[in-house]
């Protein structure tokens, strides 16, 4: 597996891979290894895993998805271990599928279970939007499959013992890499946590235009909660980017969290599936929201959301 | 210089999703196809690439895509140079990237711009998979791409709200998330103009070997084990129910 890290610090994502790892490795009859890029001493928080193939190179200083390829694509010849994981965020949809091709490997994306049966890698994963299940083996000598974050528990820091540190030299390769990293932009601070509130009301696609968020926000202030968002509404601009929920935007914990007009694509699950109550409206009664839903309502939202205001300021 | 995009449709996820009887697969039978999201927005950023620096936009689909034909006249529409219906009908992101690097080997581009991934691309996402067939460098879970003086600078989006900008030199294939604006609208009336002068152009592509994918044995309808408990009556009941919910945590003002 990769080590995904930023600051000096292991991903939440990595975490959750480390412990999966070790498990498929004791049913392949191997040891997990992990694989740190870049200069960063990271042995100390990967716990579990039996060894770190540490590889450093001024082009692996920080995430470019070039140099990570040529540097994976390497080990993977050089180690051919029978299965690769990867993160299904950024950077494992970069080399994943890269490297499925590169090193000839079946891929499974968006894998939401990982076991070993028979001696074969099986896994499950999550396609069409949630709506639908794929149970696929990875057959053969090798294969990769990219994760869903929160799919396993997270190893607390500090568990396990240290993996040896084996220092693999960087493959010539790196020296032709041509994709340089400009800058690193840190999130942008927003007029409203929503981290923070209690209580969000959350608005998605089925809203359908930027006139009606008034609606939302209307019902917001009449119960004295935020507003966030899917992404489809922030990438619209109808609603600024720090309020969307979700893999890219913000992982929320709320202690009411009422959906309207949002699939429930496992992207934004990702980031509110904890939340303690959650209430989604939507018109389809098949939408994967309702599976995280404790009440669900297939009213129309323009229904809805004007009786909600009306009843909380009547 | 040449921007190729390649569009792709999928099943419109509004729909019920039915299973093959053999569990093996989605029953696309009564199933409608729609532009992928995430190629609708390939093809917007494709566009005002284009607008900032020049060139072309040439849309290219796959004749075995359902509902293919719409929507390289909607892309020609909306302002595409050019549009390509490739021979070959691919089950799997490993056989799209195979036709397509095909065909782009022969009718070369400067850039190569798609979706980050659709819903349906089980065994990885094509624009790395067409990066690692042709060699090139590339960029997925982008929110911008500039032009540049023989290279481009993109934005590459990771999780909370962290992102970053990468300079990648031409030619290279970026996997959008996202354009800087909304996708642009198509008036049907245009769409019609467009079908009616014809204007896709057919071409055929040798993939040879596309390589082994996973092995699927079964597709199936997620288990409803936590399956919310749905609210009845009408709007206004449903708002009564929600709000005695939120004043039994203490959630209601007032
Ligand atoms: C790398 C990556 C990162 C991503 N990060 C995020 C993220 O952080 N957050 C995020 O949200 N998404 C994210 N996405 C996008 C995600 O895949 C989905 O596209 C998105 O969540 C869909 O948003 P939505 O539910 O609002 O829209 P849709 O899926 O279009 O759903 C709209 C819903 O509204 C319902 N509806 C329509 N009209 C009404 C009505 N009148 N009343 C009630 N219901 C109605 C429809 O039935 C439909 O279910 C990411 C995707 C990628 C690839």
């Amino acid at each position: 597996m990769l080590a995904e890290h930023s600051g000096g610090t292991v991903s939440d994502s990595t975490r959750e891979l480390l412990g999966k790892a070790a498990e498929l490795a004791g049913g392949l009859g191997g040891t997990a290894q992990v694989a740190v890029l870049g200069p960063a001493d990271l042995a100390g928080q990967l716990g579990g895993a039996a060894t770190v193939l540490w590889m450093d190179h001024p082009a692996l200083a920080g995430y470019v998805p070039q140099a990570y390829e040529v540097a994976l694509a390497h080990l993977l010849a050089e180690r051919s271990p029978r299965l690769l994981l990867l993160s299904n965020a950024t950077v494992g949809l970069d080399l994943g599928a890269a490297l499925a091709v590169l090193w000839d490997a079946p891929m499974a994306a968006y894998a939401t279970r990982l076991a070993v049966e028979d001696g074969v890698p099986v896994a499950t994963c999550q396609v069409l939007g949630g709506k639908a299940l794929a149970e696929v083996e990875l057959p053969g000598d090798r294969g990769i499959a990219t994760v869903v974050a929160g799919s396993f528990p997270a190893s607390p820091p500090g568990t396990g013992t240290a993996p040896e540190v084996v220092a693999v030299p960087p493959p010539p390769g790196l020296d032709g890499v041509a994709t340089r990293l400009r800058r690193v932009i840190e999130p942008e601070a927003g007029d409203v946590d929503i981290t923070a509130a209690d209580v969000l009301v959350s608005v998605g696609r089925g809203i359908g235009s930027k006139d009606d968020i008034e609606i939302v926000a209307e019902l917001a202030d009449a119960l004295g909660a935020a507003l966030s968002a899917s992404r489809p509404v922030t990438d619209n601009g109808w609603l600024p980017k720090t309020r969307q929920v979700g893999k890219s935007g913000l992982k929320v914990k709320p202690r009411a969290y009422l959906a309207f007009g949002i699939s429930g694509a496992p992207e934004h699950l990702e980031g509110m599936r904890d939340a303690e109550l959650i209430i989604a409206c939507n018109t389809d009664a098949s939408a994967p929201i309702f599976d995280v839903a404790h009440y669900g309502t297939t009213a129309d939202l323009f229904d809805l959301v004007p009786a909600l205001t009306e009843r909380l300021n009547g | 210089m040449r921007i190729v995009v390649p569009l792709k449709t999928v099943p419109d996820l509004v729909e019920e999703i039915e299973f093959t009887p053999d569990g093996a697969g989605i029953d696309t039978e009564y199933l409608t196809f729609v532009l992928s999201e995430w190629d609708d927005q390939a093809l917007e950023e494709a566009l005002l690439v284009r607008e900032a620096a020049g060139g072309q936009v040439v849309a290219v689909g796959l004749d075995g895509d359902p509902e293919i034909g719409q929507v390289l006249y909607t892309a020609i529409a909306k302002g595409a140079d050019a549009a390509v219906r490739i021979a070959g009908q691919a089950g799997s992101a490993r056989a799209r990237s195979a036709l397509l690097a095909a065909y782009l080997r022969r009718n070369p581009a400067d850039l190569i711009v798609t979706g980050v991934q659709t819903v349906d691309d089980l065994d990885g996402q094509l624009a790395p998979m067409l990066a690692a067939r042709l060699g090139l460098p590339h960029a997925g879970v982008v929110t911008g791409v500039e032009p540049g003086d023989g290279s481009v600078t993109v934005r590459q989006e990771f999780s909370g709200g962290r992102s970053q900008e990468l300079e990648l030199p031409l030619p290279a294939v970026i996997g959008v998330q996202a354009a800087r604006q909304a996708p642009r609208y198509a008036p049907i009336s245009k769409i019609r103009q467009v079908m009616a002068a014809g204007g896709i152009e057919d071409a055929a592509a040798d993939a040879g070997e596309a390589g082994e994918g996973p092995l699927v044995r079964r597709m199936y309808a997620p288990e409803r084990t936590t399956r919310a408990q749905m609210l009845e009556g009408g709007a206004d009941a449903v708002a009564g129910q929600i709000v005695e919910l939120l004043a039994a945590r203490g959630l209601v003002k007032g």
